[in-house]
């Protein structure tokens, strides 16, 4: 068999997270009773005009900034003509032409497993409206819910020819947009609720060809790994058809999650002109280069930026930084914690330790546990005075986590803390020695190693809260003389 | 009927208005007495698709209180009509096409807001070519609309029911819209004045759009301060409208205060070539003459681009409608034919719904905007369009204003340019120009031919629609009177 590329692009739709739809000021939700936010206006209602959403305008502006594109500091909004009855003008509005969306040829790069970073070329970030959804009737035939049309739209499109190649850079160039996206509060990311969708367009070609193959493109995939699933199916797929000595149709194809099988959806892109012209209802965008400044400026930190921070001055491993970077919020409450004084390595060991398997275990998420900053703080504070061994921490962290309380309130109320005084220690090593004198004697003989049982014995004693290293000292001591 | 109700048609909607106020008569009254006149008359017109008598009795109420509170303005309690392709919430809006029958709009247009906020009382929608797409009421799909001063022949359109409704008194004042000279046109061959302000100082929003970057609403009145006032009511800045500009309304404080002297007037030479009527022509030019002796300083003025005025617009405001009236499937409103599978449904539909001039007009603009052709029609007229707005503001360099007769030709017969649509479309040679640049133009009557109102198109630059309006005045104080409306019996 030949050997074969792949070229995979990236139609990403991320469904902005303003307050209001794009041209109207109907809120924007998930779910509801069907065309319950809907106004005169995103129906698309006779004599309505369009009056444009500025903070949806503002989030594509910052995205474009942070996928390091260049701004159209003139911008227009196109229409793009087609009848469907999901859409209730007949036409989307949108943007059009090369240099015209409000960002355009800018680059992302991706971090892959093995470290390495792989860029990926952007070639426009544009702003446009959503469409309404056809929804099944149970008593047969259709019904259009409009709750959704007129959501801000955020198409970012990867630019040609495809810098991507393979399923997995394609999923983790989907993760990196969408951590950007979640960081910048521009788009909360649920792809299971269709506020992220992706549609890949996959084309692959004999190595020694130059020429990119027919393509096609696939809907309907709702999670990263659909994503990672459907390309790699779709390469296989294209390989074997090829191998067949058939030709590869280029059409758009849906995703069947059960079957994980891409099928034919029988849509003929080319047949498709859409008419696009300037909206003639919508003034142009014109921005000043110091407010795009003053926008620049004011990013937030973005996640491959912290992440290579956390490893340089606070020392953390790429791994560690990694995860503390994964979500923003858990990058913050990190960053809190560390700013009220705790040592950075140790804070990380107990988010990435005891707090997430207590969060994996309880379904919560960061911003809803009874753990606060301040929790952590105060336990490492007990640990670091000696006033707990990590044994204790644990269990302590662990009720706090379920009371909300401070693990200083706990210890004291129940004693637990740590003994480190010589006489209660010396009073326990005297009569676990005496219980075990076949254990003594065999120290004596030579037999070093076993001071671990007896000083498991002393622990046990205490019921854990004796000092360890003072336990060990004082059992060796005794031993000895 | 008494003689007293009878001769309040007569009025001015200023004149009624100053009636109101000092209380000679009711705003009940006054509305009774045009909508007793338009049950008596309208059939022979043809002017309203839809009446309003119930709410707009109840609307006089609200209108007393305003004025027995000394709140009225100069127009509170003077009732309007209002074109069919403007948003009245409550009141039935189909644009005179099949396809919005039964269409009853949750909303109001902002300038109906603003009409209503003034006190007037809404008579009723007033007929019009199917989607403002005409220029003679002819392409109504509900009825015909007839020419007050001669019912054999058109008030002209689109506005042709707005127009012949204020000629025939059954509105003292009346609203249109003028995408390529619709409200110009039917001004000039009903004798009307009518206003068409500059693009973005009336709101479009509640304007069933025909072609969005040259509609604009405006005015009809039987004299210019008729207009400038029901103009200052309905103009604005409009945060719904977007295209709208932050101006404020256009005032009427010096619309008195303007004089012909010394005034430079330039003659659009292109309006009086051989496209235009000779009898057109003479009435214009002793119109002209009287100016010049008022103390005009008038010149002929060449605009070689206007030439391709009509061409143009026949790109781009069709260009603009097949996407502005895609919107009517039949799925979210008005009426829906039966068809297998949506596709079908919405074929159905629109091929039920739409007339032939409509469906005409978006096959064109479809052509036009189709790629491979895009270049070639949609962005060349935007290039003669620039061209021609460059040109009308360097001829403004040198004239305060332009002038020109408002149609080729004075009213015509009934269905006698219906067969020659080249010749129905050139009808807006001399209107079409100011919609490309968006400027501000007026036509009021500069006298007669055969009994039949011939119209004098005043343009001015862009935002100096105050200004058009104080020249305007000067020249009706000028030009010949109506001194007698047509009678109908
Ligand atoms: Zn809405």
């Amino acid at each position: 068999m030949a050997s074969y590329l792949a070229s995979v692009g990236m139609e990403v739709h991320a469904e902005l997270s303003t307050n209001s739809k794009m041209f109207c000021r109907c809120p924007v939700a998930f779910g509801g009773e069907p065309n319950t936010r809907v106004c005169p206006i995103c129906l698309g209602l006779p004599g309505t005009l369009p009056k444009p959403n500025k903070a949806a305008v503002i989030a594509v502006l910052r995205t474009a900034l942070a996928l390091n594109c260049k701004i159209a500091m003139h911008s227009i909004f196109h229409r793009k003509n087609y009848f469907y009855p999901d859409l209730p003008k007949g036409y989307q509005v949108s943007q059009y032409e090369e240099t015209n969306p409000i960002g355009y040829h800018g680059y992302l790069d991706v971090p892959m497993q093995d470290g390495t970073l792989h860029r990926v070329r952007i070639r426009r970030v544009h702003l446009e409206e959503d469409t309404g959804k056809l929804i099944h009737l149970p008593g047969g035939g259709s019904g259009v819910d409009y709750n959704r049309a007129g959501v801000p739209l955020m198409e970012v499109v990867t630019d040609f020819p495809p810098d991507i190649t393979n399923p997995e850079q394609a999923k983790e160039y989907l993760a990196t947009l969408r951590q950007i996206l979640i960081y910048l509060g521009v788009c909360d990311g649920k792809m299971e609720e269709g506020s992220l969708r992706c549609e890949p367009n996959i084309s692959v070609r004999k190595e020694t060809d130059e020429k990119l193959g027919n393509k096609t493109e696939l809907k309907n995939l709702n999670s990263f790994k659909s994503v990672s699933l459907g390309v790699a199916f779709e390469v296989r797929r294209q390989i074997a058809t090829i191998e067949a000595g058939e030709r590869v149709v280029q059409e758009t194809r849906g995703w069947n999650e059960a079957k994980e099988a891409s099928y034919s959806m029988r849509i003929k892109e080319a047949e498709n002109d859409y008419r696009y012209f300037p909206d003639p209802d919508l003034v142009p965008m014109e921005f000043e280069e110091a407010f795009i400044e003053e926008l620049r400026a004011s990013l937030p930190e973005l996640p491959h930026v912290k992440r290579e921070r956390y490893q340089s001055s606070l020392g953390l491993s790429p791994y560690d930084a990694g995860v503390l970077t994964s979500e923003k919020e858990l990058a913050a409450y990190f960053e809190e914690t560390v700013a009220m004084g705790g040592d950075p390595k140790l804070v990380c060991n107990w988010m990435t330790g005891e707090l997430a398997k207590l969060l994996n275990e309880s379904g919560q998420s960061i911003t809803e546990t009874k753990i606060r900053p301040s929790h952590i703080l105060d336990l490492l504070k007990l640990l670091s005075s000696g006033s707990i061994n990590g044994k204790t921490a644990k269990s302590v962290f662990a009720e706090s986590f379920q009371s909300g309380r401070l693990p200083s309130d706990l210890v004291a109320e129940s004693g637990a803390t740590q003994i480190s005084d010589s006489g209660a220690i010396d009073a326990a090593v005297q009569k676990v020695l005496g219980a075990h004198p076949d254990i003594v004697a065999k120290y004596k003989s030579g037999q070093t190693n076993v001071i671990g049982f007896l000083v498991g014995q002393v622990m046990k004693e205490t019921q854990g809260r004796a000092n360890p290293p003072m336990v060990q000292q004082a059992v060796k001591s005794a031993l000895e003389t | 009927m008494s003689s007293h109700l009878e001769s309040l048609v007569d009025l001015s909607a200023v004149d009624l208005g100053r009636k109101l106020r000092s209380k000679e008569v009711s705003c009940q009254e006054v509305t009774t007495a045009f909508l007793d006149r338009i049950n008596a008359h309208d059939a022979k017109i043809g002017s309203f698709l839809a009446l309003n008598q119930e709410e707009c009795m109840s609307a006089t109420k609200e209108a007393q209180q305003l004025i027995d509170s000394g709140e009225g303005g100069a127009l509170c309690g003077v009732p309007i009509a209002v074109k069919d392709n403007i948003s009245t919430k409550g009141l039935e809006t189909t644009c005179a096409s099949k396809i919005l029958k039964g269409y009853i709009p949750p909303f109001d247009a902002t300038v109906i807001k603003a009409v209503r906020r003034s006190g007037m009382p809404i008579l009723g929608k007033t007929n019009m070519d199917e989607f403002a797409m005409g220029a003679s009421t002819e392409t109504s799909a509900y009825k015909i609309a007839h020419n007050p001063w001669d019912l054999e022949r058109s008030p002209g359109g689109s506005s042709g029911g707005s127009a012949a409704s204020v000629a025939a008194r059954l509105a003292p004042i009346s609203l249109g819209s003028d995408t390529g000279g619709s409200i110009r046109q039917p001004a000039s061959l009903c004798g009307t004045v009518g206003f068409k302000p500059t693009y973005g100082r009336c709101s479009r929003y509640g304007l069933v759009a025909f072609a969005s970057s040259l509609d604009q609403i405006g005015p009809f009145g039987r004299s210019v301060e008729d207009v400038a006032e029901l103009a200052q009511v309905v103009t604005g800045y409009d945060p719904m409208d977007c295209t709208s500009r932050e101006l404020g309304p256009i005032s009427t404080k010096d619309l008195k205060n303007g004089s012909l002297k010394g005034t430079k007037v330039g003659i659009i030479k292109e309006t009086l070539g051989e496209g235009t009527d000779g009898s057109v022509k003479s009435v214009f030019e002793s119109a002209v003459s009287l100016l010049s002796q008022a103390g005009a300083q008038i010149e002929e003025v060449s605009i070689p681009s206007l030439n391709y005025g009509v061409t143009t617009y026949y790109i781009i405001a069709p260009a603009e409608a097949s996407s502005n009236l895609a919107r009517f499937d039949g799925i979210r409103y008005g009426p829906r034919s039966e068809g297998s599978g949506h596709v079908h449904m919405v074929e159905k539909t629109r091929a039920e719904g739409f007339g032939k001039e409509v469906k005409t007009r978006i096959m064109i603009g479809t052509y036009a905007l189709s790629a491979g052709y895009y270049d070639a029609f949609y962005v060349r007229a935007q290039t003669v369009r620039a061209k021609m707005t460059q040109e009308l503001n360097q001829a403004f360099s040198g004239f305060d204003v332009l002038i020109s007769p408002t149609s080729p030709i004075p009213s015509f017969k009934l269905g006698s340019l219906m067969d020659d649509p080249l010749a129905l479309k050139v009808l807006d040679f001399c209107t079409i120009p100011a919609n490309m640049a968006g400027i501000p133009g007026i036509s009021l009557n500069c006298g007669f031919t055969s009994g039949l109102p011939v119209g004098m198109q005043i343009l001015a630059p862009q935002c100096q629609d105050e200004k058009l309006l104080q020249m305007a005045y000067c020249f009706e104080q000028t030009l010949p009177t109506i001194l007698a409306w047509p009678d109908l019996g």
